[in-house]
């Protein structure tokens, strides 16, 4: 499944971050690397971008651009801040 | 001695900034690039400046905020880093820290927001993080002046003797991270040396694939074999890429120190408060109209009452002081022309703009109380999609609603783009938002010629402006701006209340910069177009202003106008007056065509058919904006030929979408 995918107030575990260049870079040094623990918060009025909790603070990105994380359900407690 | 102040965006660095430098600032760029640069004295403290560097999240270098923030601290070499993070926000925060210890420069650790952790019930152990860092940390609370006192000590304590950052190390020991950047930093020591580039750093740039640094040590064929050699081998026994293994260990260390260091908050308030007002202002349904219900009141308050009234005072004022001086010059019995040159040129012209001040400022006032409060973050966040389609993202989308109102403060107003791309591409569509000192041109105009339809007429010349703006944009998307666009991966932050004292100093520097620009681009705009209505082609002054150097000019462009319907001398110098300000298109007019304002549309009806008043009103609308407007362009784009291109492209653009209009007009 892919972050975009995930339906609003659901937790899931990051497995992998795609995408290339500055996009990917910004994207792990905000704090989306592999086994962090996000929880989507909702989707802009519009549809897209959307909203994501991680590591204590909330994160906006596009659609498209989400769809570049894989995610899993979280098996055992992921990593990063839980407020 | 120097200290810079480094952090994240939203962690209170312009707060802290303020708290330590008071009023005692200075405002310019870095060299060669848009990117503000405040420096400020400490207070009391005559010998410390403090850099306010930009706000980041990394020091990779991608964006120019980012690269002038690396750069600033590898070739100035200041004497101490002051890092401010936000307590409330610690992991993230803290990833730029580990980046700004890898360059060995004296640091201390701003625990900023400290107030409103303790208020939730947590707490930071400072030891501990203290201990994990290896820096000294001071909590403080900026926006209360709280602990400024002792984190300047302890600034000036490790910069006066040199204590450098304890920990440098951030992985586990055993670790492929930890050997891939040991292996690295042995085989460019001696480049970096020379350099004098601290090799950590280099070294784990290198391996995040950082070409420029690739460059700048000069590393032969064999070394960058054998460097990709060990990153290779580093991805195949971490399982990840060389950016995620890295990301990986600066995080799994801040994760270590959180958890030593931190005492949560059981409920953070502030975050709470904010989801709740989330609830309504990024809601599904509520989001939009609030949106728009913001920004009329912003408007209704600006231009009908606050603003408006302090500038209606102001010209008040400025008039009496014309007056005042016009009767003192004229009893002194000076010459004529000085008479005028001190009058009509400098008192008007400048007069004019000045008046403007009030507006600008109230307007700011609301402006930085919506992006210090971080409503500004959630307008991007819903508009974003309808100004992605324009290759823009939501951050434009206040900028160019200001320019409606007034093109000055919406051009600076593009400062909090955060992208020096798309901050470019919007200041060049806002003269197509159609700007409030325009209305009294169309006001006549559609009074005189489209009485029964004014209404349509007014939707379809805004609508226009609104087209030209996206067909241009779409151009400049594919050609000028083809660049990547910074990704639009941005922070929502806690909903704060501002402070004053912050928002004070922005009105103050905006404020002063619009002064300053007032006596001297526009000034002397104002002294041009003053000269061109007052003298001959002999240098003689004018009775009639037919006669003048600005009527002669007028005649001569009458040819350039014809295909647009309105080859009149009169009309063309209304519109070259124009530049002054749009405000005296019509007054001009009046003059030329000795009738009072109220008589104008009559006698209009005899000088245009109704597709050239159409064709006019086009051009009107697309064609350069005033003097004031060009000066602040001028001032963001930091290019004086740049700007100079964008007042002759306006004016093509709108001759020839004029022609159109005249043209399809002419069918009808």
């Amino acid at each position: 499944m892919t972050l975009d995918e995930m339906e609003i107030g659901g937790v899931s575990v990051i497995r992998t971050v795609g995408g290339e260049g500055p996009l990917r870079n910004r994207l792990l040094d905000m704090g989306l690397i592999p086994r962090t623990r996000i929880v989507l918060q909702k989707r802009a009025p519009l549809g897209d971008p959307i909203e994501i909790k991680v590591r204590g603070y909330e994160l906006t990105l596009r659609a498209a651009d989400a769809q570049k994380i894989e995610v899993e359900p979280e098996p055992v407690p992921g990593r990063g801040d839980r407020v | 001695m120097i200290l810079a102040l480094a952090g994240n965006q939203n962690s209170g660095k312009t707060t802290l900034f303020n708290a330590l430098t008071g009023s005692r600032q200075h405002v310019g760029n870095f060299p060669g690039v848009t990117v503000e640069q405040k420096v400020g004295k400490l207070k009391n403290e005559e010998d410390v400046s403090v850099v306010d560097l930009p706000g980041i999240y990394s020091l990779r270098p991608y964006t120019q905020e980012e690269i002038v923030s690396r750069d600033f601290i590898i070739r100035e070499k200041p004497d101490g880093i002051i890092n401010i993070v936000d307590a409330t926000n610690l992991e993230r925060n803290l990833y730029l820290t580990l980046q700004l210890l890898e360059l060995r420069v004296p640091t201390v650790l701003a625990l900023n927001m400290m107030d409103e952790l303790w208020n939730s019930g947590g707490t930071v152990e400072i030891k501990k993080l203290s201990e994990a860092l290896g820096v000294p940390v001071v909590p403080i609370s900026a926006i209360k002046s709280q602990g400024i006192s002792e984190l300047v000590n302890r600034a000036k304590q490790v910069a006066e003797e040199r204590i450098l950052p304890k920990v440098s190390d951030f992985c586990r020991e055993d670790s492929p991270v930890h050997r891939c950047i040991h292996a690295v930093v042995h085989l460019i020591q001696d480049h970096a040396d020379r350099l004098g580039i601290p090799a950590r750093f280099c070294a784990t740039k290198l391996i995040e694939g950082d070409s420029g640094m690739d460059d700048q040590l000069e590393l032969d064929q064999n070394e960058k074999e054998l460097l990709e050699h060990i990153i290779v081998e580093m991805e195949h026994e971490t399982e990840l890429d060389r950016n995620a293994a890295l990301a990986d260990m600066r995080y799994t260390f801040i994760e270590g120190a959180v958890k030593q260091a931190v005492v949560k908050a059981q409920v953070n308030r502030s975050y709470q408060r904010s989801l709740r007002m989330d609830r309504i202002l990024t809601g599904k349904y509520t989001a939009i109209p609030v949106f728009f219900a913001v920004m009329c009141l912003v408007f209704y308050l600006t231009f009908s009452v606050i603003g408006q009234r302090l500038s209606d005072w102001m010209a008040l004022g400025i008039d009496r002081f014309t007056e005042f001086c016009s009767a003192a010059l004229t009893t002194y019995g000076i010459h004529p022309v000085v008479h005028s040159l001190v009058i009509d040129g400098v008192f008007a012209g400048v007069g004019a703009v000045l008046s403007f001040l009030p507006i600008i400022v109230t307007l700011f006032f609301f402006l930085s109380v919506l992006e210090d409060t971080g409503y500004m973050a959630r307008v991007a966040f819903v508009m974003d999609r309808l100004l992605r389609k324009i290759g823009l993202s939501g951050r434009s989308i206040v900028p160019m609603l200001v320019g409606f109102g007034c093109s000055v403060p919406a051009v600076m107003a593009t400062r909090t783009v955060s992208s020096d791309r798309d901050r470019k591409m919007s200041l060049l569509l806002i003269p197509y938002m159609s700007c409030s000192a325009k209305i009294p041109i169309y006001g006549i105009f559609v009074a005189a010629f489209f009485p029964q339809h004014a209404a349509l007429a007014m939707i379809l010349i805004y609508g226009l402006g609104i087209v030209m703006a996206v067909l241009l944009a779409l151009v400049m998307k594919r050609t000028l701006f083809r660049g990547n666009p910074v990704p639009f991966v941005m922070e929502l932050p806690n909903y704060r209340f501002p402070s004053a004292r912050s928002v004070a100093l922005l009105l103050w520097e905006k404020a002063s910069g619009f002064v300053q620009r007032a006596f001297g681009v526009i000034l002397l705009g104002s002294l041009l177009i003053w000269f061109l209505g007052s003298f001959d082609a002999r240098m003689f002054p004018v009775a009639d202003s037919a006669d003048s150097l600005l009527a002669v000019l007028g005649q001569h462009l009458e040819p350039v106008f014809e295909p647009l319907g309105f080859g009149d001398w009169r009309v063309v110098t209304s519109l070259i007056s124009g530049f002054a300000a749009k405000e005296t298109v019509v007054s001009t007019l009046s003059v030329l065509l000795n009738t009072g304002v109220a008589g104008l549309p009559d006698v209009l009806g005899t000088l245009f058919t109704p597709a050239a008043a159409a064709a006019f009103l086009a051009f009107t609308l697309l064609y350069t904006p005033c003097v004031a407007a060009v000066a602040t362009i001028r001032k963001e784009l930091d290019s004086t030929w740049q700007t100079g291109l964008v007042v002759v492209l306006q004016c093509v653009v709108a001759w020839i979408v004029g022609f159109i209009v005249y043209q399809l007009g002419g069918m009808l």
